[in-house]
């Protein structure tokens, strides 16, 4: 066991890892955080999507000694101070942007890391930055909607694609 | 996963002994080879980490004008920093995966792990890109030997990958939408001294030259110069997502577009 220490959503966390831990497990079972979703534990669905020093990756394909000393932000630290939804969180309620919610935290968290890059981002390239979240409830039409409120646009009839 | 232990190395000499061990294996930004862990079909005992090696990171040009990019360097940099200098070559690092991939898989991990329908390779083979490694310097064309095969030895890495830069180029995948990799992916490239065109996800054995392509695109630079060409689909890959004959048609399709689209 090795200890590494990180900062997650603000707060400095350590706590002893095996080399094959990942940042998934580290959140959910080391830290309590089970926001953090994984749907596949194969790098192809993203809900498990975190930022590590600002850049979105899949916890479950990263190993939590790979994030020693990074700065960890996960869907638990996406909430306003007093408690209330953030802005891309609350988008998604007003724009019923998930059904089931499994996929909800990693849409969340690439949503966040598109809009910092890229603050008015068109519908197609929200659709082009989602390509690595799947959800398999809403089609994607009101996730899409959600992000472009979100990003303070008009939010018309999406193309159906 | 088998357990292991992860070495986190500052310096390309402090990974290379660490590589020394019994069973240590490279990471680079784990995208593939974590997910072969989890499948045990690779279970190393020591881990040994590229991606806090500073010496390794980074897109710059050297003095003969090729972009340099450092074997540690993930999709999403190269994607970022090389553009202005090697359009193509960003393109395609840009297309590669999905966003929260390309902020972790790197470049010298994509070409040591010569996945036959991965983008890099082709890139590679397109430029007729040096391989630095940490003992020597190794040609494109010397390196890619088949399916999941290099020339790298037992404990040895990329360090830096040096490209030429083309007069026009082009990468053109046709997406296998699950996966995300190429079904089949070709690179054109136009340089002084003729053209080079790589094909990815075709063959099984891995990235390959079309040599008829590129004698025909070095007399005339255009999607009609390859229109009587063909190639058998003898060796293509065969699965569920296309027959050996689909992926030979994709060739000559993706060849025409990069070639239009390059200009």
């Amino acid at each position: 066991m090795t200890t590494v220490s990180m900062t997650v959503n603000g707060k400095s966390v350590s706590g002893d890892v095996e080399g094959r831990t990942l940042l998934s497990a580290f959140l959910r079972e080391g830290q309590g955080l089970t926001g953090t979703h994984v749907g596949c534990d194969t790098s192809q669905c993203g809900s498990c999507v975190v930022h590590v020093n600002g850049a979105a990756v899949k916890s479950c394909t990263l190993f939590a000694l790979e994030a020693d000393g990074a700065e960890v932000t996960t869907i638990e630290g996406m909430a306003n101070a007093d408690g209330s939804l953030g802005t891309i969180q609350q988008a998604f309620q007003d724009y019923h942007g998930l059904q089931c919610g499994f996929c909800t935290p990693g849409m969340v968290m690439s949503a966040a890391a598109l809009l910092k890059d890229n603050p008015k981002p068109t519908e197609a390239e929200v659709r082009h930055y989602l390509e690595g979240n799947i959800c398999r409830c809403t089609g994607y039409h009101n996730i899409v909607k959600a992000i472009m409120a979100a990003s303070g646009q008009d939010v018309v009839a999406v193309a159906a694609e | 996963m088998h357990n292991f232990e992860l070495v986190k190395p500052t310096t390309i000499a402090d990974a290379v002994a660490a590589l020394s061990g019994e069973d240590a294996q490279a990471l680079g930004g784990g995208q593939t080879l974590i997910p072969t862990m989890k499948q045990r079909l690779a279970a190393p005992t020591t881990l040994v980490s590229t991606t806090g090696i500073s010496e390794m990171q980074g897109v710059c040009v050297d003095d003969a004008g090729r972009v340099c990019i450092g074997g540690a360097t993930t999709h999403a940099t190269v994607a970022a920093e090389a553009a202005a200098h090697y359009p193509g070559l960003a393109a395609l690092a840009g297309g590669i995966g999905d966003p929260a991939v390309r902020n972790r898989g790197t470049i010298g991990g994509s070409l040591a792990n010569n996945d036959p329908s991965a983008c890099y390779p082709s890139a590679a083979l397109g430029s007729g890109a040096t391989i630095v490694t940490n003992s020597r310097e190794i040609a494109a064309d010397d390196f890619f030997q088949g399916m999941f095969e290099t020339a790298l030895e037992e404990g040895e890495i990329i360090t830096e990958v040096k490209f030429p830069v083309p007069q026009a180029s082009n990468y053109q995948k046709f997406l296998q939408p699950a996966s995300r990799f190429a079904l089949v992916g070709v690179f054109v490239a136009r340089y002084a001294d003729g053209v080079r065109v790589a094909v990815t996800g075709a063959s099984e054995s891995g990235v390959f030259r079309w040599s008829e392509a590129e004698a025909a695109l070095s007399d005339s630079f255009a999607a009609s110069a390859i229109g009587g060409l063909s190639v058998p689909a003898d060796g293509m890959i065969g699965d569920l997502h296309g027959t050996p004959e689909y992926r030979a048609h994709l060739i000559g399709v993706m060849t025409g577009r990069a070639v239009a689209a390059a200009g």
